[in-house]
This record gives structure tokens, sequence and C-alpha cells, in this order.
């Protein structure tokens, strides 16, 4: 499946979460949106223009704005709150785990521009440990879509299913690695390539890259299998489980922290239930000075560091 | 399994008398002995706060809110969130008399898996709009509600209860101050002020002198009360802002009613013994 994945043209996956939610709000007076002064880096100003009662911007108050985001659910309203996800996820974390999880109120935690979207921005608004951080919180589905089509799809999931959720909403620009309409399925891997040497798990901006580097491998003689995690909590144990079954060795890959984010996801699941050979490849410090596409390289989430660790395994 | 009560199919807000203060006062002593045998017979509470928030309590869910005990939902039911979610015992105490909850339900309080859990849950217990416990969050929820009724259409008000040792978490500093800019008459925050916190005396601990200019300071109409005082209750509680949000400084004894509990800080969480209870009750006849 890889040859039909082009993988030339980019996208900020900002635009089509906004549009969405823009599309959803025309259809359902219930959708409001809620944010901390950042009503341009969460791309709502068509929102705030076209529905300028229904976006409460509580101004640079993130434990307000999850709050407030609790109660707009408890007055019957679907509340997407947008931030950026350091800040979301960080600050609030009490909030989310509370007012949003324990509660089981339906509202959309939108954690915008995460990873390293920031760059030179530095570690402090760098956001790689919302994975493991929300993955931690019961009742939560954590979703980190790959590409725009994914981030519409999740977005209209997220509104038409009761309770509580979390996703990444990418602003580092990434290819798109599905088709448009093709939705996803909550608690479903995609497997965008085909192999049984090596399997590469990934999420988010590291899902192209484990495509380019099972191209990579391809040209090696090792058939590498991709799967992608749009769905991290629930995630999909049964494709997992083949994986470490069929492939002599996993590789993740996620713009993250290399603990309890996707690699743990995985782990927890292989030493139970089939012991495997990993890679967990993440941010292993707090970055250095340099732009998001700088760091990724530097810390070895590109194709060729997800190529390495599997040449490492089949080896 | 339930603890909701069946309702007979008239009850409903329209059918509620709301009592008068002689009748709040009444309602209360059942509920403050309520409070007693419950923490009693679990063992753990906070007989304290929950002596001192109950007239706040009695009064908001016997003379001020719309409310329908037979049905919980109702989609302009008026809010209320105990932000100090660990007097829940006084809570469950209003809920049971008021007909949301069994009254033979409190005699599970904090027992293994009880509905009543030491902290309040929303999904299991009816007529509770928010899980509460860490201090700070119940404020931001209200303004979220407040906000959400004008955003609907819906005519509603919301009311939350905060201790004040509790208004030493920043969050709640964070909505009071986005109550005030958004003008939200329709929100009614009541801090329930005894003046102690777990550990000692709050003006002890983190001085929280001069609340009422604070709120005023952030936009809010300030009512300052005696919160024991039924007549002064209703007042402050009946009546929404005049466009601003209100806050009502409710001046509290904790361990109100009992005298060998009224305002000393041991009785924060301090279980009675039997012979306490009986003693106890004896004043609250």
């Amino acid at each position: 499946m890889a040859d039909t994945i082009a993988l030339a043209e980019t996208y900020d996956c900002r635009k089509a979460f906004a549009e969405a939610l823009q599309d959803l709000a025309r259809q359902d007076g219930r959708i409001v949106a809620v944010c901390n002064d950042s009503v341009s880096s969460s791309n709502l100003k068509g929102f705030q223009q076209e529905f300028p009662d229904r976006l409460v911007n509580v101004g640079i108050a993130e434990q307000n704005m999850v709050g407030v985001g609790a109660g707009l659910a408890n007055a019957g309203l679907i509340p997407f709150v947008c931030s950026a996800s350091p800040f979301l996820t960080g600050r609030s974390m009490e909030q989310v785990k509370v007012d949003a999880a324990y509660n089981g109120y339906h509202m959309v935690l939108c954690g915008m521009s995460p990873g390293m979207a920031y760059g030179e921005l530095g570690p402090t608004h760098h956001s790689i440990e919302d994975l493991a951080w929300m993955r931690a919180i019961h009742d939560l589905t954590v979703l980190v879509p790959a590409d725009p089509f994914q981030t519409d799809a999740a977005v209209r999931w997220a509104a038409a299913t009761d309770g509580p959720v979390f996703m990444r909403v990418g602003r580092f620009k990434v290819p798109a690695v599905s088709k448009e309409g093709e939705g996803f399925e909550v608690g479903r891997a995609d497997e965008l390539v085909s192999g049984d040497d090596v399997a590469l798990i990934a999420t988010g901006t590291l899902v192209s890259r484990a495509v380019e580097a099972a191209e990579i491998l391809k040209g090696e003689g090792i058939a590498a299998r991709v799967l992608n995690i749009s769905s991290l909590a629930p995630i999909d144990t049964a494709a997992v489980i083949r994986a470490a079954k069929e492939t002599k060795g996993i590789v993740t890959a996620e713009e993250g922290v290399p603990s309890g984010g996707l690699g743990g996801a995985v782990a927890e699941i292989v030493v139970q239930s089939h012991p495997a050979k990993m890679k967990i490849l993440g941010v292993d410090e707090f970055a250095p000075t340099g732009d998001a596409a700088f760091l990724l390289n530097h810390f070895g989430l590109n194709a060729e560091g997800i190529a390495k660790a599997a040449r490492e395994l089949v080896a | 399994m339930s603890i909701a009560q069946a309702h007979p199919p008239e009850t409903g807000p329209a059918n509620f008398a709301f009592l008068n203060a002689d009748e709040l006062a009444a309602e209360a002593k059942v509920v403050r002995r309520n409070v007693l045998t419950t923490i009693q017979a679990a063992g753990i509470g906070h007989v304290g706060g929950d002596m001192s928030v109950t007239d706040i309590l009695v009064t908001l869910f016997f003379g001020v809110m719309k409310l329908d005990p037979a049905h919980p939902d109702m989609v302009d039911r008026d809010r209320f969130i105990l932000s100090k979610g660990h007097c829940a015992a006084s809570l469950y105490s209003v809920l049971a008399r008021r007909g949301f909850i069994e009254e033979s339900a409190l005699a599970t309080f904090a027992k293994p898996l009880s509905a009543l859990n030491g902290h309040p849950n929303r999904r299991k217990v009816p007529g509770v709009e928010a899980n509460t416990g860490p201090l700070g969050h119940g404020l931001p929820i209200a303004v979220g509600t407040a906000i959400g009724a004008g955003i609907r259409g819906l005519d509603y008000r919301a009311f939350v209860v905060t201790g004040d040792g509790e208004l030493q978490e920043g969050s709640n500093w964070e909505a009071a101050m986005y109550a005030g800019h958004r003008k939200l008459s329709n929100l009614t925050a009541i801090v329930d002020r005894n003046r102690l916190q777990q550990g000692a005396r709050t003006a002890d601990t983190n001085e929280l002198s001069r609340l009422g200019d604070k709120f005023d300071a952030f936009g809010w109409e300030v009512r300052e009360i005696d919160g024991h005082d039924y007549t002064q209750l209703l007042d402050a509680l009946g009546r929404p802002g005049e466009g601003k949000p209100v806050f009502v400084l409710a001046n509290t004894t904790k361990g109100r009613g009992v005298s060998f509990m009224e305002d000393r800080v041991e009785w924060h969480h301090k279980v009675p013994s039997d012979a306490e209870v009986v003693e106890a009750l004896k004043e609250l006849a």
C-alpha cells in the first residue's frame, strides 16, 4: 500500500481541524469552542467570526479553561477545549483527570501544536509528555490523528460520541497517510505497509516517516510492516500482538518521551502476551535549541533513524 | 443497585412548596442529626465542615432551587456544585431529605462499593452535578454551566459552595476574574467562611482577609451574611445578581450546632465517639 501514499505534499492539521469544527457547528448548536487566549494559534478565527457567542475565551487561565469546559458540558453543550498541548495537559492535569474524565463529561480536549512543534521556543513549549500523561487517565479516549483526513474524522467522531476525549492536533506539516473519507475507527490500527520481517509502529508525525523507513528497508530486502496508531487509548491490542508474533521485532516511534506513551503502550501488551524484541524511539531528553524539523532529525525521529533501529532488530 | 428514591408521578418543581425560615431550621436539625449518625456509622467524615455548611445547603435545596428529584437531569434545573466535596455527608443527607436518594442509603456512606463515596460522584448519585474533592474545581465548573445557560437560552441559576481555606487555590481566582468579566448574573458563589482549615485557623495559615473586597474588585456583587440565619440566607440566595455574579460571604461556625465541636480545629475530620454522638444528638433534639 506504500506506493499509493504520496508523501510529497504536506499539511498543517489545524486547518482540517478548524474546518471540521465549523462544519459541525453549523449542523449542531451544541458545539462550542473554549480557548485560553489562543484563538489564533488554535486556528479558531473563522469559528469566532461565524459563532461569536459560542466561542468562550477565558484568557490565560488553563485550569479555569478545562473547568469551564466541564461546566459547558454540564449545561448540555459539546465543548472543544483548545490550547497548546503543553499547557492544556501539564497546567490543567488535575482538571483533565477530575473535571473531564472522572466526571465522564462529553468534552473534547484538543492539544494543539503538540510534540516539538514549537521547536525554537524550547522545552517549556514542547508537549512531549502529553501522550504518557493522558494515557494514564481512565475513561479518556486518546487520539493522535496522523494527517488532515484523520484529523477531520477524529473531530467528527469525538463530537458524535459521548464521553471525554483528548486529541493531538498537529501544527508540524505532515504528508497524508490516509485518504479523504477513509476515516478511522477508534481502537483500530491501520496497516499502511505489509511485511513480516519487522514491525514499525508509529503515531502522529512519525507515521509518514515510518512509511519512508519501510521504503528504505524494502530496498535492503527487509519487509517492514507499518502500523498507524491514531487511537492510542484504546489501542488495537490484537494488531500489536500480531506484529509481535509475525515479525522479528517491533520499533515504535513517537514525537514524545520514550516512557509511557506509544512505546510504553505497545511494550505493556507485548510483554504480557508475546514477548518480542523492541526499540522505542522518542524524545529522550529536554531538547536543545532548534526548529521542529531539526529536532526531529536530532532525535533520530526520521526515516533513517527508524530504519536503523529496524536493522538492529532483524540483525 | 440504584439509590434513587421512587417518586409518585405528581412530584415536580411546581408541586414543591419552599420552606420558610422556621421550617428550614427544623429541617436543618434533622440533617445535622443524620450527618452525625452517618459519620458515626462510617467511621470517617468531615463533621466540622458538614455542620458549618448545613444551613446553606438546606436553604438552597428547600428554599431556593428549582429542582425535581424525580427528574434530576431536567434541562433547566438549577445547578448546585459542592466545591468543598469533603463535606459530602451533609450533601448526601440533604439529597436524601429532598428525595433524590433513599435515606437508608446514608448508612452505606464510605462503605465498600457504596455509591456514597467520601467525595460526591455525579455518575452514581442523583442530584450531584460534579465530582469534586480536590479543591478549587467547583467554581470554574459553575462558571461554565452559568455561561452554558446563556448559550442554550435556558433560564437556570448556578450555585457553588466553596470552603474559605479552599480560596487559597489559585484556580478560584481565575474563575472569579472570568465570571466578573462575563457579568454572570445567574451565578452565585457562597463561601462557607468558618475561619478554620484542616490544620489551623485560616488567619494563621494564609490570611484570607477582606474576601468581600476581593470579589468586589473582580466585578461581583457581594452579600455578607450570617450563614446560619435563614432569613438572611433566603434573602441573599433567593435573588440573582443584577448584571453581576453574586458572592455570598456566609460567616459560619465550624461544627455549628454541637457545643463541643464549635470553632475547634480538631473537628475538621475527627470522628465522634458513640458517647459524643449521644451528647450531640441531645443538643440537636
